[in-house]
């Protein structure tokens, strides 16, 4: 791919563990419950999905991960440390594109590296990341000028123009055609193959959690807890008529129709 | 706000502006006959009144009415000077009758007397004979508007900014804006004289608190209602506060700050009267004071009209700015 790994030896991907983790939110002075002692290991450079039902906590979880949030019980820590605060090694893509509308998509792509002071060395990389996610010529317009597939895929490129070594994806292809999206999530595959990041998406869709992920995890209606772990040891590229996946596509449904049911 | 006009109008000015280009501009000749009638009101019939400039007036009118003809063959290549000319249409046949109304309740029927109103001759003879001192006090108070109108709005903005930013800054300074907003500015005058070495720096104090405050609220406002995603977004970017603050709460309530400060610009024209009864000698605010302690309305008017273009022209300023800075809202509002 176009993006070359870093050049030092200097470990691209990092390991995230998720210890016992209990979250509570305060809706309106009212308690509420989101995630149940949720524990996760993730291995450094391993492709992670989560799926579970709308509003149980999936992206809580992310945030807790990128350091936006701390839990109210357990730890989230990266390399054995813990997670205090957000840093650009661990990037988000929130689950709306939520783009700077006073910024061109260019200026948004941007702010990562402006944040950094990488401006000057690094500037190329923004050109480089749009024609990943084909919005070079949608450079110097504004974001209210782009459709929500856009939108979303120009959010995308402002995460990765950083070169995280922790990438948490919430739903980024959710308002993608099905064919951009069928492309964007070979992208984002050779993306992680070539760049070596640890990935942990969150999708509503158990096909793409089987096509790109090496282990999906299935969670419960909130609070959220872990109800099924499935490991994809299929290697890439895989066909969605692949009999093993098809199997493994059938049983998640199962996990997640008796979710609902509960 | 064209098709205000035209639907006041009923469609004479969409059917003007219908015309091929090498018609004839029907509201360019109705307008010369408005502005024809005033100048023959004005020179035919006898003032009950005498008032210095009378033939001046109709001399001005009458040329008013022969630019017009002019234009009404012209205007279509003049390109976009002869567009807006055209979009004004209504508008300028609309002055001539007013003129000549005017001219008529006052100078010719004495209905409007002498000394509360003043036929239009009389607002031109302050001008022909006034003109010097008009001109030192628009420098006057050009000098303490701008002092004061400036350092008040950047004072205002970086209030607003630490206002809306920091809660230990509002819990503090919120009150006390509340409080001291509503505060008449004439009501600091006695403070303003002990704090301040000259009375030229209580002036600029006062416009420059009418132009700040509202500037300071609306700017905390919008830092205040700024999204929070926009900052958990800059924050897992790797965005420090100071970025923040910057890059993304001041641009954010940009806006709103625009909105401040054209507020800000209105007030600080209200209290430019009551700045300059602190001991000024010239200023456009002094003018008006003298005057009207004389019963010379007809200055009063000839001021107020001079304010009233200068604050218009300075608020057309300001849109334009705006539009240069938040070029990115067109489209979303
Ligand atoms: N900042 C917050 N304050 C209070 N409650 C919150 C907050 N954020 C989320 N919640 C609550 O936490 C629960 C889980 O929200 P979360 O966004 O994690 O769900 P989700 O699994 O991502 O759902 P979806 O698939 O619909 O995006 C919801 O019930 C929501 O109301
Ligand atoms: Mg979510």
């Amino acid at each position: 791919m176009a993006l070359a790994p870093a050049e030092n030896a200097v470990a691209n991907s990092i390991a995230l563990d998720i210890e016992g983790v209990t979250h509570h939110y305060d809706l309106d002075g009212r308690n509420l419950q989101v995630l149940d002692d949720v524990s996760l290991v993730i291995e450094p450079g391993e492709f992670v999905a989560l799926l579970g039902p709308s509003g149980c906590g999936k992206s809580t979880l992310l945030r807790l991960a990128a350091g936006l949030e701390t839990p109210t019980v357990g730890n989230v820590l990266e390399d054995g440390l813990p997670i205090a605060a957000p840093n650009p090694d661990r990037i988000l893509v929130f689950q709306d594109a939520t783009l700077f509308p006073w910024r061109t998509v260019r200026d948004n792509v941007a702010i990562g590296l402006e944040a950094r002071g990488l401006i000057r060395e690094r500037e190329y990389r923004i050109d480089e990341v749009l024609k990943l996610v084909k919005l070079e010529g949608f450079a110097d317009v504004y974001p209210h000028q782009l459709s929500g597939g856009m939108a979303q895929r120009a959010a995308l490129a402002r995460a990765l123009v950083n070169d995280p070594k922790l990438l948490l994806l919430d739903e980024p292809f959710g308002k993608l055609d099905s064919l951009t999206r069928l492309r964007m999530q070979n992208e984002l595959l050779d993306l992680w193959k070539s760049a070596g990041f640890t990935a942990l998406l969150v999708t509503h869709d158990v096909e793409e959690a089987l096509l790109l992920a090496d282990r999906v995890i299935v969670l419960s209606d909130r609070p959220a807890s872990i109800v099924a772990e499935v490991r994809v040891d299929r290697p890439h590229p895989r066909r969605r008529d692949d009999a093993g996946l098809v199997a493994l596509r059938r049983e998640l449904l199962e996990k997640l129709g008796i979710s609902h049911d509960v | 706000m064209s098709a205000a006009i035209e639907g006041t109008f009923g469609g004479a000015g969409r059917r003007s502006l219908a015309l091929p280009v090498t018609g004839l501009w029907r509201n360019g000749l109705l307008a010369a006959g408005t502005w024809l009638l005033a100048s023959a009101v004005t020179y035919g019939l006898p003032d009950v009144i005498t008032w210095g400039a009378t033939e001046l007036f109709a001399i001005v009118t009458l040329l008013g009415a022969a630019f017009f003809l002019v234009l009404s063959v012209t205007v279509h290549r003049l390109g976009g000077l002869g567009r807006t000319l055209v979009h004004y249409g209504p508008w300028f046949i609309v002055l001539g009758l007013w003129l000549a109304i005017w001219e008529v309740l006052t100078a010719k029927l004495g209905w409007l007397p002498k000394p509360f109103f003043s036929p239009p001759q009389g607002l031109l003879h302050v001008y022909v004979t006034d003109w010097e001192r008009l001109l030192i006090c628009v420098a006057y108070t050009g000098r303490l508007w701008g002092l004061g109108f400036f350092s008040g709005i950047l004072v205002g903005f970086a209030g607003g900014v630490a206002l809306g930013w920091s809660k230990r800054f509002a819990y503090w300074g919120m009150p006390l804006l509340k409080l001291i907003g509503p505060v008449p500015a004439s009501a600091w005058i006695p403070c303003t004289f002990f704090l301040f070495p000259t009375t030229f720096h209580a002036s600029i104090f006062l416009v420059a608190l009418a132009s700040g405050i509202p500037v300071a609220i609306l700017t905390a406002a919008g830092v205040g209602q700024v999204n929070r995603s926009f900052y958990d977004v800059a924050r897992t970017l790797g965005a420090s506060n100071r970025f923040l603050i910057f890059k993304v709460a001041i641009p954010a309530s940009l806006p709103n700050v625009f909105v401040g400060v054209f507020m800000g610009l209105y007030y600080s024209f209200a209290v430019l009267v009551v700045a300059e009864m602190l001991g000024a000698k010239f200023g456009l605010g002094w003018y008006l004071q003298f005057n009207t302690a004389y019963s010379a309305y007809a200055n009063v008017y000839a001021a107020l009209i001079i304010m009233a273009l200068i604050c218009a022209g300075l608020v057309r300023l300001l849109f334009v700015v705006r539009d240069r800075l938040l070029g990115w809202q067109k489209g979303i509002l």
